[in-house]
């Protein structure tokens, strides 16, 4: 088990990796990834029951599902540093020839991804069958998946979300990403989500929130407290409230920061925000 | 000329039921998802048997397409299945990104493709999901001919690791393949040797050709016929030795001329034999109500089409 200190250490750094990552090649995804980046930190370290190495079924130990795939480099860094590719390929980040595509793909062979996603919508349901094959397989592991909350907009999530509350499929846990903003805006402007946790509820799920998705204290606890409610004839739900551009003061309160990568300077002012803790790439 | 007997007609989606039986027996990673239409699909005896195997998805393809990607985590072998239409169409983001792009060892098994379902008309009658499937790079499509032969492919496909597309229909047609065949991916058929033309044939077209092949026998044209079940990969081996020998072909399928069978033969020749060639396809259009029979004289997609198909050709050699 990691101690909080290391956990916090591994955000910082992952938080370079993000910034140096989408500087590098001028285009990516920061602002999500940043939003994201302790949870994914404490649920590769801290929560996931995990065997060495990597195989496509993932028998034998819980998964992960990122269906808002372009926030790409927060889960590059994550699985990097976790030990499933070398910490140096971050450096090929959206190059040609790269393993680490654009959004995740498992066409390039890249351990530790599953699924190809970035067309929007599709994580939960393919989540929902990986959840389905443990069950038949009577392996007890978890499945988890994360959804942008714009992400939400697309058609596919309700047919999925009916389906897991309807099937009983207990051994998910799926977290919404509430962090209110889209490329176009806030999220309430573009197209209302309204009350993102009743509407889970009202479809038959368990869900509990996670007030602020960028205290790390926070998501452990509520991603333990998630782990123990599944098994009980309810798929879970995390509404998480994050902050798009966490970590960075300028990328913060934005959508600005969606899809564009930081000049030279501003590089430098983001970096300095985040001490070097692990050693950059 | 060859002879083939009918040994009664039957719906081939009847053929991807009885498949999906025999696997349920058989193949314990075999599972199967259906979006509200078991009684269309002929699945109900694998239900019967393997409950636990069998997701009901509800009126929710897209969800369907990336339940069955899932399930292909952890070693399961998915057959997800509709009508032609909703299984490919109307996802098709979701077949390219959750199943093509990743990799998955997904079949995709749909019903009721063509104008052959009938009265329910153009909504439901896809003449363009060749085309959609054949250009998703992976894919292998495939569009049996008879309940044997759908029968025998189904079974097939279970063994083959990649997506699958596999296209049958509604009606009760002509069941004139072997029983015991063996279904081998990508491999055409030689169903009658011919001198003159070259006749290739998809689904429910196959039996069209044998019978056209026959009444030209009746006007001094040998025609050679050729079961095209696999679209791709296509069996361009196949295809050029026998056009090498005619100097002529004639392609037949229940499509869309763009994007079908006839396209794909039609770049083989291009690229390693020009030869003349006629489609006979329907030729950019939907579909509408009527009677099997109906549909397919109005659209010109029968024996007849094909016969007079080979005639214009000839002229062209």
């Amino acid at each position: 088990m990691a101690k909080n200190q290391e956990l916090q250490d591994l955000v910082y750094q992952v938080r370079r990796d993000i910034l140096r990552m989408v500087h590098k090649v001028n285009s990516g995804h920061p602002g999500g990834s940043l939003g994201c980046t302790e949870f994914l930190v404490a649920l590769y370290n801290e929560v996931m029951d995990l065997k060495e190495g990597f195989d496509m079924d993932g028998i034998g130990e819980d998964l992960f599902f990122l269906s808002n795939g372009h926030i790409s480099p927060v889960f590059y860094s994550v699985l990097a540093r976790r030990g499933y590719f070398p910490i140096e390929e971050l450096n090929t980040f959206r190059l040609i020839n790269s393993r680490l595509q654009g959004h995740p793909t498992t066409h390039e062979g890249l351990p530790g991804v599953r699924i190809a996603s970035g067309s929007l919508g599709q994580g939960m349901s393919v989540a929902i069958g990986a959840a389905l094959a443990k069950k038949l397989n009577g392996d007890n592991h978890l499945v988890f998946s994360l959804h942008g909350d714009g992400e939400l907009q697309e058609g596919q999530n309700w047919e999925a979300i009916m389906y897991a509350s309807g099937n009983k499929v207990d051994n998910l846990i799926a977290t919404v990403d509430r962090n209110g903003q889209q490329i176009d805006g806030p999220t309430e402007k573009v197209l209302p989500l309204g009350d993102v946790a009743e509407k889970f509820k009202v479809f038959g799920w368990d869900v509990m929130e996670i007030a602020n998705g960028n205290d790390l204290d926070q998501v452990v606890a509520g991603l333990k407290e998630a782990k123990s409610r599944t098994g009980k004839g309810k798929p879970v739900c995390i509404v998480m409230t994050t902050e798009m551009g966490n970590g960075v003061d300028f990328m913060m309160h934005t959508h600005a920061w969606h899809g564009k990568a930081p000049s030279d300077e501003q590089l430098a002012t983001a970096l300095a925000q985040n001490p070097e803790t692990l050693g950059d790439y | 000329m060859t002879k083939y007997t009918d040994q009664g007609k039957q719906d081939t989606r009847s053929g991807y039921g009885a498949g999906m039986t025999e696997l349920g027996r058989t193949n314990p990673n075999v599972v199967a998802l259906c979006a509200d239409l078991v009684g269309s699909l002929k699945i109900e005896t694998f239900i019967e048997e393997s409950p636990e195997r069998f997701f009901q998805v509800g009126i929710a393809e897209a969800n369907m397409m990336g339940i069955a990607a899932g399930l292909t985590i952890g070693g399961k072998i998915p057959f997800a299945s509709s009508f032609a239409n909703f299984a490919t169409g109307r996802v098709y983001d979701q077949i390219r990104q959750s199943i093509a792009y990743s990799d998955k060892n997904v079949k995709i098994c749909a019903s009721h493709a063509g104008l052959t379902l009938g009265e329910d008309g153009a909504t439901h009658q896809i003449l363009e999901d060749i085309g959609l499937m054949k250009m998703l790079p992976g894919m292998t499509v495939i569009n049996p001919c008879d309940f044997n032969q759908t029968k025998a492919a189904t079974i097939a496909i279970a063994e083959h690791h990649g997506p699958v597309y596999l296209r049958f229909g509604r009606p009760k047609v002509a069941n004139f393949t072997p029983v015991d065949q063996k279904f081998e991916i990508g491999k055409a058929l030689m169903l009658n040797e011919g001198t003159d033309v070259t006749i290739i044939a998809t689904g429910h077209l196959v039996w069209e050709a044998l019978i056209a092949a026959e009444r030209l026998e009746n006007q001094g044209i040998s025609a050679e016929v050729i079961n095209i079940h696999t679209i791709k990969p296509l069996d361009e081996e196949a295809i050029l030795d026998s056009v090498k020998k005619t100097g002529c072909v004639v392609t037949a399928e229940e499509h869309n001329y763009l994007g079908g069978l006839g396209e794909s033969v039609s770049g083989v020749l291009a690229m390693h034999h020009p030869a003349p060639q006629e489609l006979v396809a329907t030729k950019d259009t939907f579909g509408e109500s009527g009677t099997p029979e109906q549909l397919m004289e109005k659209y010109g997609l029968n024996n007849k089409a094909i016969e007079e198909a080979v005639l214009r050709v000839l002229k062209r050699k």
